[in-house]
């Protein structure tokens, strides 16, 4: 479609503000004002309306596809969460607010929000203390790995590596980068998981943490896992769980009784707030006891008549990763969900999570290589051929690929999370495409390369693209 | 109760019997006895009436009423209709980030639009397609022009957003940055002190325009001086003001972010906002984040996708240029939007409105006993008033007559026991602005 830019028409208005009420002022000086008026569309409100309206057209998205991108979670997003996240009492209301006197009575329901979201996060997870601070995964694995190393620093202890597996999310090892730790990569071993001998091998009192994703990024349960933490402690190296994949296991474990010390959660995946074509999301920070010290400021703390406050006098604190107190209205309806659901709610979204995987898994097998065919949690990997192709053939049956090729350590790999709220029909129907799509590509290796056809545009060019860099229309 | 799951008993069956297995209990086989939950005490499930009923009750112990004269770099404006009708469209909000180009246009070339509408506001030449917000974009940039420079001292003028500072501080707290910070003269940037410590071991320049107290800059000396001895000049800006104010592009700086929140985003009690970055060409390949880039298929048909991903964490792991992958697209969207909506003549409107309705509000706080609201250069639309007595005080009494006054700046800066800035956006009316001047006059008295 053309861009909103090129349908611009001058002297064409869309919103108009109200005309000015009070006298007009002194200028301001020529030499701090723009040379030229920014070079913004001018359009009318129809024009605005039916271009988004249409692009909007042009996205495959869980109310209109079925999206089992692995490890993303792409599970339905409830409506009623969507309203209260309108609420005027939430959108309207100031940041600044509870931190001036007297302010702070008047957002007592949005602290209570927040209070009330720690203390069911703490229980899903077995962690001790939460900060809902972080925007996103990425952000909370980074303020995670702040306060790993705010914890060492406290002992005088100066640790340098961080032990990743092989199978882990690219956030992890840069996540720790950057907050100046060197990576040391564990393979995984012949069954999927994290190999301990050569993890005792690395596992020296240099080691700060050990990252994991469990179930791993190939879905499955690292069985030893409470091994793992044991041998991390008896070194002094702290456990951090990346929480991308909790949808596996509600109610079926907890990572603070599984030894971790930290954990982050992605709010937007195992909650269910929608994903905004990437964002917002939010990636609260779990700790146990012994890092809660370090936790940002502000903390929400309740006085002893129910009120609530926030909480800067935290001298130990790593200080603030966040303007505020996180993505309120993600935290919001994530909040509105897990009340909804309740306990046996929550138990049931990950039993059906793990049934429709391990499903998907038994019905494809036959027809592609599975590097564990055995079991999977939440989520499976398959090994094809061309997982590009079979990417690409599956948009034009109208469904969203699985995510491909990760993790890295498979060759072409699918990795499928069907999530609980698919029905058997619309994964049997994904099973049809699959196996087609498997049969064309024995007949034909080059059967799929056209694909895919129904789409506004065919493949595009990655590369022209970034040799280009034509990134903006200037 | 509700728990959106698809699955009859009858697809439970067929389903355990394609996997051969007994139970679905028998599929968590790998969690062994001795790792099973210590407690999982989470209330019963509510019904959706239930649900919607607690929250709006908590929504209603939230003011709703109170008239907004506080800014601090989070701004009570205008959101037309279009941006929300648009943005709740499931086609956008329900999509992830778009891996999957062909079956993801939409976002895509949403995205090039925003970027491309940034890089006019900012006068820069390339932008990203977002990261978190306004502080955490600065944070970002000191790490781009550190990776650019390959120095590691930063100097901070301190009028630069003290919210923005902290968090500055707290990320780079484990590296080997050394931080300068020069205190602002009379709420203007030292110049004189800046441009003494501008060296060759100096990686870059933070400022912001408007500054923290309000007041409008123009850095091109500065900038001059930072090229000379090869630093760069990162600028926070606040986008309401670019649709008057000289752009930190026409300024030559380096890399300029801001809080994209004015643009179409409530105020939400502090999120999800929308951290913007732009900058020059050559830097493109050091800038954090997505960027999304024009291209065509096969057949020659222009289409968009997510670029030089070379930088990013998926790939490059540890040796990534950020750690940060998907953010705020949906907030990103929204801007997108917004800025159609108001286009080239509304943005300079809007602009003016808040200038002229602030310099209003000037003019009255101006005129109260024992007030001063003199500054040493013009702002836009936020001042520094300085009161008789503790405006920690004052804001609580005027609370009580239905303002949120102002921002007190004693927590931040010494010597200020007495300021506070006060914001005053197009919403706010003629009348609002008399009696929020009369209530100001008797809650000092």
């Amino acid at each position: 479609m053309e861009l909103i830019f090129k349908k611009s028409s001058p002297g064409r208005r869309c919103t108009m503000f109200s005309k000015s009420d009070v006298p007009e002022a002194n200028s301001i000086p020529l030499k701090y004002l723009r040379n030229t008026k920014a070079q913004l569309p001018e359009l009318s409100e129809l024009d605005v309306v039916r271009h988004f309206t249409n692009l909007s057209k042009m996205n495959f998205s869980v109310d209109t596809n079925f999206y089992p991108l692995g490890s993303c979670t792409m599970k339905y997003n409830p409506k009623f969460t969507e309203d209260i996240a309108k609420l005027e009492g939430f959108t309207s209301l100031h940041p600044l607010l509870p931190q001036l006197r007297l302010g702070g009575l008047l957002t007592q329901g949005a602290l209570e929000v927040l209070y009330c979201m720690e203390e069911l996060l703490c229980e899903i997870t077995g962690m001790n203390n939460f900060t809902l601070q972080p925007a996103a995964g990425a952000h909370g694995e980074l303020t995670g790995v702040m306060l790993i190393a705010a914890y060492h620093r406290s002992r005088n202890d100066k640790r340098k590596y961080v032990l990743v597996p092989d199978s882990a999310h690219g956030t992890n090892p840069a996540s720790a980068a950057i907050v100046g730790y060197e990576i040391i990569n564990i393979p995984s071993n012949k069954d999927g998981l994290m190999d301990i001998e050569h993890l005792k091998e690395k596992l020296t009192e240099d080691v700060a943490a050990i990252m994991m994703t469990c179930p791993n990024t190939l879905g499955l349960f690292e069985s030893e896992i409470d091994k793992i933490a044991k041998l991390a402690h008896q070194k002094g190296a702290l456990m951090y769980y990346d929480g991308a994949n909790l949808n596996a296991i509600l109610g079926k474990c907890r990572p603070g009784d599984l030894g971790f010390d930290v954990i982050h959660l992605n709010l937007h995946k195992t909650f269910s707030t929608p994903h905004g074509g990437g964002g917002p999301g939010a990636g609260p920070v779990g700790v146990k006891k012994e890092l809660s010290e370090f936790l940002p400021i502000s903390r929400v703390v309740k006085r002893d008549d129910g009120t609530f406050y926030l909480d800067y006098k935290r001298p130990n604190t790593i200080g603030c990763i966040a303007p505020f107190y996180g993505n309120f209205l993600v935290i919001l309806k994530a909040y509105a969900y897990i009340l909804l659901l309740g306990k046996e709610g929550l138990i049931k979204t990950s039993e059906h999570a793990v049934l429709n995987a391990n499903y998907m898994l038994a019905k494809l097998n036959k027809y592609f290589t599975s590097p564990h065919p055995k079991r999977c949690m939440h989520e499976c990997v398959l090994s094809g051929v061309h997982a590009l192709d079979i990417a690409k053939f599956l948009i034009d049956r109208g469904i969203h690929p699985p995510t491909i090729y990760f993790p890295l350590i498979v060759k072409e790999a699918l990795m499928i999370e069907p999530t609980e709220t698919e029905s058997k029909e619309t994964m049997d129907h994904f099973i049809e495409c699959m196996i087609e799509a498997a049969r064309l590509l024995k007949e034909d290796p080059d059967a799929l390369k056209k694909a895919p056809k129904t789409t506004p545009v065919g493949r595009l060019d990655e590369t022209k693209a970034a040799r280009d860099m034509n990134c903006a229309l200037l | 109760m509700s728990d959106y799951i698809a699955n009859t008993e009858k697809d439970e069956r067929l389903m355990l019997e394609a996997i051969g297995a007994k139970s679905v209990e028998g599929l968590f086989c790998d969690i062994r006895p001795e790792n099973k939950p210590r407690s999982f005490n989470i209330p019963e499930g509510k019904s959706e009436f239930e649900v919607m009923r607690h929250l709006k009750n908590l929504s209603a112990k939230n003011a709703t009423d109170l008239i907004c004269f506080i800014g601090a770099g989070f701004y009570d404006h205008y959101i037309p209709s279009v941006v929300d009708h648009l943005a709740s469209r499931s086609e956008f909000y329900t999509a992830y980030t778009p891996y999957q180009p062909e079956c993801s246009q939409g976002t895509l070339q949403a995205i090039y639009e925003y970027q491309s509408a940034i890089c006019r506001l900012t006068g820069m030449e390339i932008a990203n397609a977002s990261l978190y917000d306004g502080g955490t974009a600065l944070y970002e940039a000191l790490m781009m022009a550190r990776r650019i420079t390959g120095r590691n001292r930063v100097l901070v003028d301190d009028a630069v957003s003290p919210i923005y500072r902290t968090i500055i501080y707290s990320y780079t707290k484990n590296l080997d940055i050394e931080f300068v910070e020069v205190p602002a003269q009379h709420g203007q940037s030292d110049r004189a002190a800046i441009k003494k410590h501008l060296n060759d071991k100096i990686a870059c320049i933070i400022l912001q325009n408007p500054n923290f107290f309000g007041a409008i800059d123009n850095h091109s000396d500065i900038t001059s001086k930072a090229h000379r001895v090869g630093a760069l000049v990162v600028a926070s800006v606040y986008p309401i003001s670019l649709g008057l104010l000289k752009t930190p592009g026409e300024m030559g700086v380096d890399i300029a972010t801001g809080e994209g929140q004015s643009l179409g985003l409530p105020l939400s009690f502090g999120g999800p906002y929308l951290g913007f970055m732009s900058t020059k060409r050559e830097f493109a390949r050091k800038m954090p984040g997505r960027i999304v880039g024009e291209t065509v298929d096969a057949n020659n048909k222009t289409g968009y996708v997510l670029t030089l991903q070379a930088r990013e964490q998926h790939i490059r792991r540890e040796k990534a240029t950020s750690n940060i992958c998907s953010n705020e697209a949906l907030c990103a969207l929204r801007a997108a939007i917004y800025l159609s909506c108001v286009g080239k003549e509304g943005l300079a409107q809007v602009a003016k409105l808040n200038y002229e309705k602030s310099e209003f509000a000037k003019s009255l706080i101006g005129k109260i006993k024992g007030v001063s609201v003199k500054q040493s250069s013009p702002t836009f639309n936020e001042f520094t008033v300085v009161l008789p007595r503790d405006p920690k005080e004052v804001i609580a009494a005027m609370i009580e007559k239905g303002f949120v006054a102002g921002f007190p700046l004693a927590r931040y800066y010494k010597g200020m026991e007495n300021y506070m800035i006060v914001a005053v956006t197009e919403k706010r009316t003629k009348e609002e602005i008399v009696r929020y001047a009369q209530s100001l006059e008797s809650a000092l008295c």
